[in-house]
């Protein structure tokens, strides 16, 4: 039998390159299935909605499938295969930042630099009738077949859930044993299942390495994000990165609490260096802060302008492919336009989860909040040059004095220990003060 | 002095401040829970109800009812705008000295302010999920305890849409085949524990007759459901209360009728029409 994965929506790690994990991982226990991220972008306006999936699938493209929940039965024309590009524009753009500054030479009162530098994160065998009247007897329905890029789309529709994973496991597709408890709340709130798996001749064909996102379009009232297929199989908390954008403002979620990443920290010099590991270890901190049960705010920005910008701003061209459907050629961004803004904001959300802390689905509401925020992070370089004045000691003191507050600044962040930050300060390490007790009985 | 002279404040109204006090303490220790907006919101609340009292020349009614107002709005009204929360708490404040049917206020202050604020404009909106889940179970238990402890509390119109509130969510949680935690989770929301022991219990715009007021918080909790999972809309329970309002003085009205019927059977045999 063929062996297949299926994947429910949202299914990797994306955690700054972050572990490994499989989603609704119906593959086979030694498969070395990895997703390393799993990202989507959430387009969204009224009741309008475009949907772009992507994952860093690596295992073999024959044990590829993905199985979300959508609304209604989506038309040919309702589905598109983007460019992975896409997904990285919109990483690259909105991953947390370091800033660096350099201290100017205290003894002349020249303006200083401002270098902003950006570290992204980054983050069917039966024949087509046989297939419809055997689904058919399972109370499964085919609603639609359609071959797009790399993919064979199904769209079904079930009136029970046992009957659709019994299907899907006879189909090929492994499921865990509880699936169906999974798949029952979406089939009673008479929801479509999306099933798409790689067609290995047009993969072939299209040439492509990786495979390209899914994007969907579609109305719905709800503003939501079905997670909870991903944790069917999971055995560990799995990261999802959400690029939201909408028209008025932030986005936020509506049933669980969402936290601003802490940002704009002044952190010691040698974080430039493990910029990756130091953020991984914020995350962590701030999602056991909040019990794990949060959703972590990264971005939030107004899409007409940048600052610092970490990467080159989204073109008009490419927000139109992510299904920004509302801007017209006017209204792009071809050039950054300043605070006045566009009507199009970015809220990046960062959830880890699983299904012992996250019960329900995301839902979301669009705020009107047109605040901005970025996750930044701020490296302060010390003057290195000679200095002859009388202020020279007085702001060797004060570099002394930040770095001290760095450090701490840095335990508090990541809950790294004082020695391990110590150690990686090296010679910019704050010299270490004996506890007061250590001389009072000497 | 021995525990039986430790008596509770003879007005309820300062033990729901106490309440209101902690709940907001509960909310700064999450993250961003901003609180920029609560000066703007107590002085244009207090100021408002001060106005109104002079120029209407009332009796003095206190501030405690402002104040309570003001926790309410400053823990649910979320705003970018600076001018945005005073507005709130102005047309919250002035709704109760404005909107008046037989000499009595109907919408309840805090909610009118927000729901006004948010058709308004897209810059007002409400936060459901902004607690965080651990601190708001000890304010649930704090919440019922001094439901049991203090008669004011003790609101049958509370327990009566919180009872609905959960019958209707558990009764979809089963029939969608969910699990409990799930059901946990939904209740576990800070704007649900406001709502329940703030806002719907105000017995002053609450019908006055206890089958009215019943009836008043099973319609409340239906329409709140019906919002969240036929319109999807956001924040159900608060348009719900704010939809729900102009029953209060109907369902006053018809208590009455009916009441003025019962006092006089007789006189209603003799209106019998005779040829």
């Amino acid at each position: 039998m063929r062996r297949a994965l299926l994947l429910a929506f949202a299914l990797t790690a994306a955690a700054p390159r972050a572990h490994a994990f499989c989603g609704f991982f119906v593959g086979k226990a030694d498969a070395q299935l990895f997703n390393k991220s799993s990202q989507v972008a959430l387009v969204r306006d009224g009741d309008r909605t475009v949907l772009t999936m992507s994952n860093d699938y690596q295992g073999p493209l024959s044990e590829f499938a993905l199985v979300v929940p959508v609304p209604s039965v989506l038309t040919r024309e309702q589905i598109h295969i983007g460019d992975r590009k896409l997904l990285e524009r919109l990483d690259a753009y909105s991953s947390p930042r370091l800033v660096e500054y350099t201290d100017p030479d205290p003894c002349s009162l020249r303006e200083h630099a401002v270098f902003p530098m950006s570290m992204p994160m980054a983050a069917g065998s039966m024949r087509s009738r046989e297939m419809t009247d055997h689904a058919k007897a399972m109370g499964v329905t085919i609603e639609a077949a359609y071959t797009v890029g790399e993919y064979d789309i199904l769209l079904l529709s079930a009136t029970q859930s046992e009957g659709l994973e019994a299907w899907l496991r006879e189909s090929g597709y492994r499921i865990p044993a509880h699936a169906s408890r999974a798949l029952a709340p979406y089939i009673k709130q008479d929801m479509k299942f999306f099933v798409a798996k790689v067609n290995l001749k047009e993969q072939k064909k299209a040439g492509f390495q990786e495979l390209r996102p899914i994007q969907i379009a579609y109305e719905s009232p709800r503003f939501m994000l079905p997670i909870r297929l991903g944790m069917a199989n999971a055995d560990g908390p799995q990261d999802l990165i959400i690029y939201a954008l909408t028209r008025n403002g932030r986005v936020e979620s509506s049933n669980y609490q969402t936290v601003k990443m802490p940002s704009d920290a002044e952190v010691p010099e040698f974080v430039q260096k493990e910029f990756g590991e130091f953020y991984k270890a914020a995350f962590a901190r701030t999602w056991k802060q909040h019990a794990q049960r949060a959703v972590v705010t990264e971005y939030f920005w107004n899409m007409g302008w940048c600052d610092p910008c970490a990467a080159p701003p989204l073109q008009s061209a490419e927000l139109r492919e992510l299904g920004v459907f509302w801007l017209d050629a006017a209204s792009a961004p071809a050039r950054l336009r300043g605070p006045a803004g566009m009507p199009l904001t970015l809220t990046r959300l960062h959830v880890r989860y699983d299904a012992e802390h996250f019960p329900e689905d995301l839902m979301f509401q669009e705020t009107g909040d047109q605040q901005n925020f970025q996750g930044r992070y701020v490296l302060n370089h010390p003057f290195r040059g000679e200095m002859k004045c009388d202020a020279r000691e007085q702001y060797l003191t004060s570099v002394r004095e930040r770095r001290r507050r760095e450090a701490t600044t840095l335990a508090a962040l990541t809950g790294w220990s004082a020695e391990k930050i110590r150690q990686r300060m090296g010679p910019d390490a704050p010299a270490h003060v004996d506890p007061w007790w250590k001389t009072l009985w000497k | 002095m021995r525990l039986n002279d430790l008596r509770l404040p003879r007005d309820p109204r300062w033990l729901q401040i106490a309440f209101l006090a902690s709940f907001l303490t509960v909310g700064l220790s999450a993250r961003d829970f901003p609180l920029w907006h609560a000066p703007l919101i107590f002085v244009a609340a207090l100021g408002t109800q001060i106005a109104f009292t002079r120029l209407l020349r009332l009796p003095d009614a206190g501030l405690l009812s402002p104040v309570i107002t003001s926790f309410g709005l400053t823990l649910l009204l979320r705003t970018d705008l600076l001018w945005l929360p005073p507005l709130a708490a102005f047309l919250a404040i002035a709704s109760k000295f404005l909107l008046r049917v037989r000499g009595r206020h109907f919408v309840n202050p805090a909610n009118f302010g927000l729901c006004a604020c948010m058709l308004v404009t897209q810059h007002a909106w409400c936060s459901p999920a902004q607690w965080g889940e651990g601190s708001l179970l000890l304010l649930w238990v704090l919440g019922l305890g001094c439901m049991v402890a203090h008669r004011a509390f003790r609101s049958d119109v509370s327990l009566a849409f919180l009872g609905s509130w959960i019958l209707l969510r558990a009764a979809r949680v089963l029939y969608l085949g969910q699990r409990a935690p799930v059901l946990l989770h939904q209740l576990e929301s800070g704007s649900l524990l406001l709502f329940t022991f703030f806002m719907i219990s105000d017995p002053k715009t609450t019908p006055r007759g206890r089958a009215a007021r019943l009836a008043f918080a099973g319609c409340v909790a239906a329409l709140a459901f019906a919002l969240q999972h036929v319109a999807y809309a956001r924040n159900p329970i608060i348009w719900a209360l704010f939809l729900c309002a102009p029953l209060v003085p109907l369902l006053d009205w018809s208590e009455e009728v009916l009441a003025s019927r019962k006092e006089q059977p007789c006189a209603a045999l003799y209106s019998w029409p005779s040829r």
